[in-house]
């Protein structure tokens, strides 16, 4: 029963999120926490933490998290919780997968059509502004930390950005391998 | 290697690697699939960017199955999308299952302190490239600048962003055929 709960409320999750991530966190507090109390708000809270500092879109690291949870609080064994984890990540695919597919057919079809060719033409600088957004919006205190409470970081945090930047962008250094180097970083200045 | 094979450990590498989501994804996979695989030019990449942004669904899973799509239709794209979704799903598991301290992890807190800027920067970095890709020009500059602007200042949805670039750009194509 649990299982075909996890499956509709996850693939509801899934086709109503528009915008991704954090956008989805408070759709999935509400499903998971309010209506059908799988989880506590602290509980839920820790996912977020969690799911920060884990790979991969936070939607499904909360759906992975939220369905292994939810079967072991209903009193099932540990293998059914990860069948329950499974079953909650793809119910949160499944949906937007198919749309997407018909998306791109059509896309691929008409892509050299005069009216795709003007929508795009205006959507492709949208986009980055998009992009720039998300990154203005992510220059909290969460990430660089407080320049009143805690100047060290807040100037660690600076240069570490500074760093990524011009590594990346001067010296092509892969994304990944800058990942790696700045939490080293971290693990020996803090 | 096989097609496959190739598809689902190069977008394993992307899901594996993305601390923090959605569009910490876009540089990474930028590199990954338009400058070391070259299966898409930058113009293609940003067009699916826009398309994944306006469609349901997570960002991330959106990018890869449009991509695996494109190249060997739907087994592709579903290869592409499980590739993307598998790290996630596999170290959510192993933390939920055993270490359920992992979070308050001093050295694991510490590494994210030095990596959480690292994102930032590499979101901003790409926004350079890809203006000369989507060719932004002293006419259309106002369209990235006025939708940064509503997002950040005005707390505006980015889909209302996408909707309104849309229907203008239509109207625009439109119009500059009537001339």
């Amino acid at each position: 029963m649990v299982f075909l709960k996890l499956f509709i409320v996850f693939s509801k999750i899934g086709i109503f999120n528009f915008g991704g991530g954090y956008a989805m966190l408070s759709l999935i507090q509400n499903e998971v926490v309010y209506k059908n109390h799988w989880l506590t708000v602290s509980e839920f809270t820790d996912i977020v933490a969690v799911s920060q500092s884990t790979p991969g879109p936070i939607g499904i690291n909360c759906a992975t998290y939220a369905g292994y949870t939810a079967v072991i609080n209903e009193g099932y064994p540990e293998w059914m919780a990860v069948l329950g984890a499974i079953i909650a990540s793809l119910s949160i695919i499944w949906l937007p997968f198919i749309l997407m597919i018909l998306v791109s057919k059509a896309l691929l079809k008409h892509s050299k059509s005069r009216g795709v060719q003007s929508v795009f033409s205006a959507l492709r600088p949208a986009i980055v502004g998009l992009l720039v957004s998300a990154a203005i919006m992510l220059m909290s205190e969460e990430n660089f930390g407080n320049p009143k409470e805690s100047t060290f970081v807040f100037i660690v945090s600076i240069l570490i950005f500074l760093f990524s930047f011009f590594g990346t962008r001067k010296f092509k250094i892969h994304p990944i391998l800058m990942i790696l180097l700045c939490g080293l970083a971290g693990l020996i200045i803090y | 290697m096989g097609i496959y094979t190739e598809l689902f450990t190069t977008f394993s590498k992307i899901g594996g690697f993305t601390l923090g989501g959605g569009y910490a994804m876009v540089p990474i996979m930028e590199k990954e699939i338009v400058d070391k695989k070259q299966w898409l030019t930058h113009e293609e990449f940003i067009d699916i960017l826009v398309v994944a942004q306006s469609t349901p669904g997570l960002f991330a899973i959106d990018m890869a199955s449009h991509i695996g799509y494109k190249f060997k239709g739907i087994k592709g794209g579903i290869v592409s999308a499980l590739g993307v979704a598998g790290p996630s799903i596999i170290a959510i598991l192993l933390i939920a299952m055993f270490f359920q301290t992992f979070k308050d992890n001093i050295y694991v807190e510490k590494f994210f302190m030095g990596v959480r800027p690292c994102v930032v920067a590499l979101i901003l970095a790409p926004c350079f490239n890809m203006a000369k890709s989507a060719k932004i020009n002293w006419y259309n500059a106002w369209i990235p600048v006025v939708c940064a602007l509503l997002i950040c200042a005005f707390g505006v949805s980015p889909i209302w962003c996408i909707v309104a670039a849309g229907v203008g750009g239509y109207a625009y194509g439109k119009l500059k055929v009537k001339n």
